[in-house]
């Protein structure tokens, strides 16, 4: 197998493994959301604001694991 | 992409590029010379621009707000104004226990510049490439997104670990700041003085790079989406059948108008989390553990 068989490889289970931890993040953080709103629908509003945060500190590790597949696809410091 | 246009529909393909050159050349930034990984003699002059660019509006911006405000019913654009402040107002006010007075504007600065520096991904990928194709300057390399580019997510990034350890100081001062960093976490036994370091020394460390990297890594996979979804309008020349071509381009346009859309939520969420951040991190560095 040679290098860029590897490289495509490696972006693959970059961006899959790391989609697997965040979508089931995401997954259990919003039932948990909508779980809270149908007890209490008076904090529906505040607890949005922290919901969105939370989403975008969930998808940091995975977007940073996109960012750096995407580098070795297109501009593969490996020589592939 | 009129530049595929032509290239793919001339056939034989002389000087249009392939996708992996199309991309790669969008990639690649105005620098000093061509980029290693780590390469501290290099600078990229499109960032370094943009952001100044950016900076610049969002002084002016602000500046003009504050010189109109006036009392009674305010305006559309002080309402506006008034509106961002008073969102960031109250979130600096629940996190940040102490003297406001500098990190609220920070964080309005800061919200409001990664904002404009956010959403120049807006712009067509190609409209530079147009633009300086016209005016007779060849084809250089110019990626207008500043927080696409990791050295600029870094700058600011590191900008806040020098607020972090500044504050740190002026709140508890040097003493006090090296005693919570050798008795932190684990408790004031000198056997633990190295573990307690080294935990503080990671916080600081993973503090900084997940900040930077977790924006450069949003707006570089949007930004790349976007060219990948620009490669398909590129095939309206390309193919040989008229309804491959017809629905790979209103595909683009298709998917493109989709993304955008999705990518205006992420614009505004990366702006508002690096503010939050900001402001955490601050807060902390008053509290203390």
């Amino acid at each position: 197998m040679t290098t860029s068989a590897f490289v495509a490889l490696a972006c693959g289970l970059i961006i899959g493994l790391g989609a697997i931890g965040a979508c089931i993040g995401i997954g259990v953080m919003g039932g948990k959301y909508i779980e809270a709103s149908a007890r209490q629908p008076e904090l529906m509003n505040t607890l949005q604001t922290k919901m969105f945060l939370l989403a975008g500190l969930i998808d940091a590790a995975f977007l940073i694991g996109v960012g750096i597949a995407m580098m070795f696809a297109f501009a593969s410091p490996f020589g592939a | 992409m009129t530049i595929e246009i032509e290239g793919a529909a001339q056939a034989a393909a002389e000087h249009g590029p392939t996708a992996g050159e199309y991309i790669r050349h969008h990639l690649a930034h105005n620098s000093a010379h061509a980029q290693g990984i780590i390469d501290f003699s290099n600078i990229n002059y499109d960032t370094v621009l943009w952001s100044l660019v950016m900076a610049t509006i969002t002084a002016v911006f602000l500046i003009m707000g504050s010189r109109r405000m006036q009392a009674g019913v305010p305006g559309r654009f002080q309402g506006l104004i008034e509106w961002i402040a008073e969102m960031v107002e109250d979130q600096s006010k629940s996190i940040v226990h102490g003297d406001r007075s500098f990190i609220a504007p920070l964080a309005l600065t800061v919200f409001i510049w990664v904002l404009l520096m956010n959403s120049m991904d807006f712009l067509p990928v190609d409209l530079f490439a147009r633009l300086f194709a016209w005016t007779g300057h060849g084809e250089p390399h110019f990626r207008v997104v500043p927080t696409a580019d990791l050295n600029g997510t870094m700058g600011m990034a590191l900008v806040v670990l020098a607020l972090m350890l500044y504050y740190n100081v002026k709140i508890k001062g040097a003493g006090g700041f090296v005693h919570e960093l050798f008795n932190a976490p684990f408790g004031a036994h000198p056997a633990l003085w190295i573990p307690n370091f080294g935990l503080n020394l990671i916080e600081f460390v993973a503090r900084t790079v997940s900040l930077a990297m977790r924006l450069f890594g949003n707006m570089f996979a949007g930004e790349l989406i976007f060219l990948l979804i620009a490669l398909l309008g590129a095939q309206w020349g390309a193919s040989t059948s008229v309804g491959t071509s017809l629905a790979l381009s209103g595909l683009h346009i298709f998917a493109g108008s989709v993304w955008a859309v999705f990518h205006i939520l992420i614009v505004l969420l990366q702006a508002f989390i690096f503010m939050m951040l900001t402001l955490v991190y601050m807060g902390q560095a008053h509290e203390g553990h």
